[in-house]
């Protein structure tokens, strides 16, 4: 019996309901767990913990955090900001947006693979092979026309990125090496081959800057259409990560393929039995993983990045984001996207570009990898938010009852007795 | 059946086993030879040799022998590469960058991190914990090392407090996995996530935008007397650093408190039949936590090696991904000790190699950094011997 069991068996029995579990109780359960309560909890708690370490180290966690969500650009939503307020607000919440755009493709390509029973931790690997091909195709076929270019682009980086993670998938399918493993393995391949391409001497490198370890720039015709803003402005990227996003939700929940995963998901004998080809259909949600991640890099490239640095292959932690924001939005496409605007807003409010800190930004910065940390060290087990959530559910309920019934005291002692005191008396 | 097979079998002088060994060797001499000491200058040589031992692996292969067939002609295909590359460079270049001596002193300064970190893997992984945290243990350990040996003017202090740091965010991981059942991936990315964020956030608030003071205690280097002077030996091992004997020392120790004590039972049998230990009394919880801590401890002594040892200073996110380089080490060497610990030589060497050959071709230098990664992926496919888990790795175990 799983811990999430016991919670649920532990209010059932509170609610007055039969101790016995069955199936279809469990599979509402879960169900509700899917909801938004427990991911926002989540993340309150995360927020009030790292809070208390900005006010353990002297500093004022309240006016912090109202620094880090102006810096969001959340606040040009609010009408009563204007002016040169709003100018900026405006331009932080692009940022947010722009970084929200690659968050939720490398997120879907985590929860994808999640919902069939497996780890990606290769969404760095992937998206690092997606911008090595990204900036290689932008930067070359100069003559051909704008739309047919960033197709071509985006289409390429997500063939690289299918192709990267199908390497774990066939290892899986193949001869079982763990995916966990063999996707580590093919960051750190990536992450050195993209050095060694664009690094001084290279074999992408820009000859025309041959003291810095650069690629080539991205073409004009191949650059994203901005819509919003003119400095680094937000793109048409965002639409197709949206587009995605809700092609993923279709695609786990009405496909086959959706229906497939899910299955070998839940019990690879089971699918096996059932007359499903396991390895198959861990290859191909391997190869749509690292697709989702390519497309991902391509639309950085594309949209405001235009060149690489072995520098930026070398410091990425995109990869690791697309597990929090994968895992935090419940690995489904309403709620990875909801996870992956948060990320991006945090990215942003706490960069060295929001100049309204109150405390030192690079103190901000590794705060938001504590907030994060324990934000995925929560999600790794809901009982505590669980715990929280039913115990502040209790507290409600007992208050009711004092309030509304008219019942003897003793008896109401009686009642709390098994419930609150436990080992009180 | 069998009989019939026996009886059409022909007759062999060798073993379909020591046809594939030997094709490996074979195909290893053909590199070897044009290195120094050797330095044969004409690729025929390496070529027949070659030869033979993909005639070998061939041999074996028709023997039965799969894998270790398949590795032989594989040998001796990269064989040929490399001596092809070497009778193409110069002499001197060759000298420069096997010059044996200072390679097997740099192979050992980077295995020892990865040592430290690789057997707290082994030990967290016998008693059932998946350790992903190792990157964020050995980091606290870079950090809190500094830390303590600059505030307590000792490294001795340093090295303490890096353990009592990565031992913290150990209990934390085991917390989450053990108690709560927790995916132990996902918690130890959390982990991770954290380590970094503790790091770099006390690294700005203790010592600001200058960074950790110049004149920290260090590890002292074991200078030693017999051999300091004498040509090879005194140039690779004459003056390593007292933690890389310490790690060395330490595989021999745990090999044999995993597999000659009592303790040492206990800790396995916790990580591959959890409910038969518990029958017999062993507290699975108790031994977990134990081991997950002390894991967390090696890492952290790993990574306080690098700042406190090494370096003398730490810079953010110092250890950058040697956690995961050790945690491939330990699967290279099969959850063992002594595995472990020619996995981490294998991987020290590549990077000191990578070195040396950045001296002279930097874009080959790059392509070198990713050797030991092709390597662990190749042998977690199963090509060179099967590593397996621990058969309740990640598991996390529920009393009925």
């Amino acid at each position: 019996m799983s811990l999430l069991e016991e919670e649920l068996q532990a209010e059932a029995e509170e609610a007055g309901a039969a101790a016995a579990l069955s199936p279809a109780s469990l599979t509402a359960f879960r169900r509700g767990l899917s909801g938004i309560t427990v991911p926002i909890l989540t993340t309150v708690i995360a927020f009030v913990a790292g809070g208390l370490i900005v006010l353990a180290t002297g500093h004022n966690p309240l006016s912090t955090y109202s620094s880090i969500f102006n810096g969001t650009g959340l606040n040009w939503l609010f009408p009563w900001v204007g002016g040169a307020e709003r100018a900026t607000a405006a331009g932080n919440l692009q940022q947010t947006l722009l970084n929200a755009t690659p968050l939720i493709l490398v997120g879907l390509a985590v929860a994808f693979a999640f919902r069939a029973g497996m780890f990606n931790i290769g969404g760095q690997g992937q998206y690092t092979v997606g911008w090595i091909v990204a900036v290689w195709v932008g930067s070359s076929f100069s003559g051909m026309p704008p739309v047919l270019h960033i197709a071509f682009a985006i289409v390429a980086a997500a063939a690289a990125g299918g192709a990267w993670a199908g390497i774990a998938g066939v290892l899986k399918a193949t001869t079982g090496a763990n995916e966990v493993i063999s996707t580590i393995m093919l960051n750190w391949i990536a992450i050195w081959f993209g050095v060694y391409c664009f690094q001084l001497g290279g074999p992408l490198h820009n000859p025309h800057m041959p003291s810095t370890p650069v690629s080539n720039s991205v073409v004009g015709g191949a650059k994203l259409p901005v819509i919003w803003g003119s400095l680094q402005g937000l793109d048409v990227g965002i639409f197709i990560s949206l587009a995605l996003a809700v092609l993923f939700g279709l695609m786990i929940n009405r496909s086959r393929l959706g229906y497939e995963a899910r299955t070998v998901g839940f019990n690879p004998q089971a699918a096996d039995y059932a007359g499903m080809n396991v390895g198959r259909t861990w290859i191909r949600v391997m190869v749509i993983c690292g697709a989702f991640a390519g497309v991902a890099a391509s639309l950085d490239i594309l949209g405001w990045k235009f060149n690489l640095f072995t520098n930026d292959i070398q410091t990425s932690q995109i990869g690791f984001y697309g597990i929090a924001v994968a895992l935090l939005g419940r690995t489904t496409a309403g709620g990875t996207v909801a996870a992956a605007l948060l990320w991006g807003a945090l990215l942003t409010g706490t960069s060295s570009r929001n100049f309204n800190l109150s405390i030192d930004p690079t103190l901000v910065q590794y705060l938001t990898f504590m907030i994060e940390g324990i934000i995925v060290l929560l999600v790794s087990t809901d009982v505590i938010t669980l715990r929280l959530l039913r115990g502040g559910r209790r507290i409600g309920v007992v208050f009711k009852r004092r309030r509304s019934e008219e019942v003897p005291a003793n008896q109401v002692a009686a009642n709390e007795t098994g419930a609150n005191q436990g080992g009180g008396k | 059946m069998s009989v019939g097979s026996l009886a059409i079998a022909p007759p062999r002088a060798v073993s379909a086993k020591q046809a594939g060994i030997a094709g490996v060797v074979l195909g290893a001499l053909a590199w070897v030879i044009t290195i120094p000491p050797l330095e044969v200058r004409s690729v025929v040589p390496s070529i027949v040799l070659a030869v033979a031992g993909i005639l070998a692996g061939a041999w074996s292969l028709a023997g039965g022998e799969r894998k270790l067939g398949i590795e032989a002609i594989l040998v001796a295909v990269v064989a040929v590469a490399g001596a092809v590359a070497s009778a193409k460079s110069s002499v001197a270049t060759l000298e420069s960058v096997f010059t044996w001596s200072a390679l097997v002193a740099a192979t050992l300064r980077y295995a020892t991190p990865l040592l430290f970190a690789g057997l707290g893997g082994v030990i967290s992984e016998s008693s059932g914990v998946i350790n992903i945290g190792l990157e964020g243990m050995m980091l606290m350990g870079c950090f809190w090392g500094i830390y303590g040996s600059d505030l307590l003017h000792s490294w001795v202090w340093g090295m303490l407090v890096a353990m009592l740091a990565g031992g913290l965010l150990a209990l934390l991981h085991a917390f989450f996995s053990i108690n709560l059942r927790a995916n132990q991936i996902v918690s130890g990315t959390g982990i991770n996530f954290l380590a970094l964020g503790i790091t770099g956030y006390f690294l700005e608030y203790h010592y600001g935008p200058n960074g950790t003071p110049l004149n920290i205690s260090q590890v002292p280097n074991v200078h030693l007397p017999l051999i300091q002077h004498v040509g090879f030996f005194g140039a690779a091992f004459g003056s390593a650093n007292l933690m890389t004997w310490v790690g060395l020392a330490l595989v021999p120790a745990l090999t044999f408190f995993l597999f000659r004590t009592r303790g040492g039972l206990r800790l396995r049998s916790v990580g591959e039949k959890p409910r038969a230990a518990d029958t017999v009394g062993v507290s699975v919880i108790r031994i977990r936590y134990v081991a997950v801590v002390v894991s967390g401890m090696f890492a952290a002594l790993g990574g306080a090696y690098l700042s406190v040892g090494f370096v003398g200073s730490f810079s953010n996110n110092m250890t950058n991904g040697r956690g995961f380089i050790a945690l491939a080490a330990m699967i290279f060497g099969k959850w063992r000790p002594w595995g472990t610990l020619w996995a981490c030589l294998l991987f020290g060497l590549g990077n000191a190699l990578s070195d040396r050959i950045s001296g002279v071709n930097q874009t080959l230098g790059t392509l070198f950094e990713a050797l030991p990664y092709v390597l662990t992926l190749v042998a977690v496919a199963g090509l060179v011997g099967r590593s397996r888990a621990p058969a309740a790795d990640g598991i996390p175990y529920v009393r009925e």
